[in-house]
């Protein structure tokens, strides 16, 4: 994008000024190169977005947003009920409660890279991904609504997991208000043989190396230690969550219209706050977090039970586990006072800040931790959420690296096979049930994620405490 | 697949596309480019004709590899207007895919205004042999246009979440 078109607040502060239906700005957070690069449609969705009504403030992009559907990935906007503000399924995508975990091990990344290629084999033929694998669960009816209330509550019940894993996942792995009533037959269905399952596209499980600690004492807080291995897994709701969102965005076009709401682009199908369409997504969208918790729960413990196997003395820990597809009511300042507003981040970290009451008591001093997920062949971070991101994005950050290059232009650059014989000779191992899917994934096909990082940082969103480098990747 | 090679390129003009073996088909269909997820686009003679190349699109975004007619399974779906039954079209297929654990390679579309009934066609999925490259979450609004031009040929297109 031309950085002309935007009035630039400071150094990664871009503004969007109010045109045509807008009813607040919108801005972007970025370095001038992430901006220059970014998508142009990433201008035109954010600022669709902040024509919704009761938005708060402006409408956000995090630097690396890029184009979504609806609302841009990458995108964070609040709406006030007083003000009557609006629900969007639109603006949670489908992956419902897509996020991460970083589990520590504290075994010695050379002890790993020793055994590298058994593990990945193990790893790969035991943690089921891609499209048509299941799980070992299957869930009837009482189980699965046990599951959609309990989330990882319910997984460490049923003995996928550990009791102490909960302090450390958003909302102690259990989000409340969740409304198994409001999950359709056809989403039931779509779960059924799905718990436990790393899906396909971006989600993986990947082995990494602590390679630089950038805040020793955060670093500290979160028990990150250079050279050790960890291990980091992104996945979501899975099929349950992704029936919700096509169901949802189906009710909420005539709910929209019915209220009088004028949507730039269909995607953003809203409904107003309170309204029964809006009560009974966001119920069932509460149950696909807790299904999206079960389900990284259930990975974290085979990921355990895999690693026992080839380092028995190994005690693997949570570091943290964060959602980046969610709408949540959440208080927050604006003009002096304190209110609560939906906030909608999609393809964003929530990234509170040192203090708050909401991150787990051995953290909460040093802040958030935020999960960055790199490509396969560069690097991934560990942020810690700033108190300034309160003020600058309803305490939000970004989630990724972010595509650089659509997966139809990727998987015309690169063959599958030439990407992972490349990785391997640097050191790196990928195992995934297809090559094209590989060459979608190619490291050259997302942004440089130390910029985008190096932009979190700048705009007072989230600091560097630590950068991971891959060592296995297991891609759905 | 139906019309393996049609389709993976943009076609210059649409509507007439050669085939491996020489002749010319009056239908096909295509991807194109979204940022982080797949646009997929049918087009033939009659509205059903693109709506099931659109479908064709949708299996050659997960496989490359030959899908068998093998077993059959009916859809149904009705939407408000011709665009949002497309994207109840590619859902209906997207949930028939991971309930069954299916890929679907032949369809036949029958549309009456903006209801749908359709019967496709396909095979459990073999990892090895069609090597999945996505899982298709849910089609999307975003580039939704079904349209007739003025040589009389229909065309359907969506983004596609994967």
């Amino acid at each position: 994008m031309e950085p002309s078109h935007f009035t630039r607040l400071d150094e990664t502060a871009w503004q969007i000024e109010c045109s045509g239906a807008m009813r607040v700005p919108a801005i972007i957070y970025a370095d001038e190169n992430l901006i220059r690069d970014m998508d142009e449609k990433v201008y035109a969705q954010l600022s669709n977005v902040a024509t919704l009504p009761g938005i708060v403030r402006a409408a956000y992009a995090m630097p690396d947003a890029h184009w979504g559907y609806g609302f841009p990935i990458g995108g964070v906007a609040a709406f006030d009920p007083a003000e009557g503000g609006v629900v969007s399924a639109g603006g949670v995508g489908f992956d419902i409660s897509c996020g991460v975990r970083t589990m520590l091990t504290g075994v010695p990344a050379h002890e790993v890279a020793s055994v590298r290629c058994a593990l990945a084999d193990s790893l790969f033929r035991q943690v089921p991904a891609g499209l048509g694998s299941e799980g070992a669960i299957i869930l009837g009816d009482t189980e699965m609504d046990a599951m959609l209330s309990g989330g990882a509550r319910w997984a460490i019940a049923y003995g996928y997991g550990e009791l102490r894993d909960l302090e450390r996942i958003e909302e102690q792995g259990c989000v409340a208000g969740a409304r198994t009533d409001c999950v359709s037959v056809r989403a039931r269905k779509r779960q059924q043989r799905e718990m436990g399952t790393l899906g396909s596209g971006n989600h993986y499980l990947e082995v990494q190396a602590v390679d630089e600690i950038f805040d020793p004492d955060a670093a500290k807080a979160y028990g990150l230690v250079r050279d050790e291995a960890a291990v980091t897994i992104h996945c979501g709701s899975r099929g349950l969550g992704h029936q919700i969102g096509t169901d949802y965005l189906k009710e909420m076009l005539p709910a929209a219209a019915a209220a009088g709401i004028i949507l730039p682009d269909r995607e953003l199908a809203s409904a107003p706050i309170g309204s029964e369409t809006a009560t009974h997504y966001l119920g069932a969208m509460r149950a696909a977090v807790n299904c999206a918790l079960a389900n990284r729960e259930i990975l974290g413990h085979l990921l355990r039970r895999i690693w026992g196997h080839y380092f028995p003395d190994a005690d693997v820990r949570l570091l943290f586990d964060v959602s980046h597809n969610t709408c949540k009511i959440e208080p927050h300042a604006v003009d002096g006072r304190t209110r609560e507003f939906y906030v909608h981040r999609k393809g964003a970290t929530r990234a509170f800040g040192p203090g708050h009451p909401a991150i787990p008591e051995p953290l909460r001093s040093v802040g958030q931790p935020v999960l960055i997920g790199g490509s396969m062949g560069t690097a991934s971070y560990i942020l810690a959420g700033m108190a300034s991101a309160e003020a600058r994005a309803f305490s939000s950050a970004c989630h990724g690296a972010g595509r650089a290059m659509s997966r139809h232009a990727a998987a015309k650059r690169w063959k599958g096979r030439q990407v992972g014989d490349e990785l391997y000779t640097r050191g790196i191992v990928i195992r995934s049930p297809s090559m094209r899917g590989v060459a979608e994934e190619a490291p050259g096909a997302y942004k440089d994620v130390g910029a985008v990082v190096a932009a979190a940082e700048h705009a007072g969103l989230a600091r560097r405490v630590a950068r991971l480098r891959p060592l296995i990747c297991i891609k759905g | 697949m139906q019309l393996q090679g049609a389709g993976r390129e943009a076609p210059r003009r649409l509507g007439y596309v050669t085939m491996p073996d020489g002749t010319a088909s009056d239908r096909g269909w295509r991807h194109f480019a979204h940022g982080a997820d797949l646009g997929v686009c049918g087009w033939g003679p009659t509205l059903a004709a693109a709506f099931e190349q659109a479908a064709l699109a949708l299996t050659a975004a997960v496989t490359a590899a030959q899908v068998a007619a093998r077993d059959k399974v009916e859809v149904t779906c009705e939407a408000a207007d011709r665009e949002l039954l497309l994207v109840d079209w590619l859902n209906a297929i997207i949930y028939e895919m991971a309930v069954r654990r299916m890929l679907f390679g032949r369809f036949e579309v029958r549309i009456d205004g903006c209801r749908l009934a359709a019967v496709i066609r396909g095979e459990k999925i073999d990892p090895q042999r069609h090597q999945p490259a996505c899982e298709p979450k849910g089609a999307t609004c975003t580039e939704l246009q079904v349209a007739q031009d003025a040589r009389g040929v229909w065309t359907a297109r969506c983004v596609v979440d994967v």
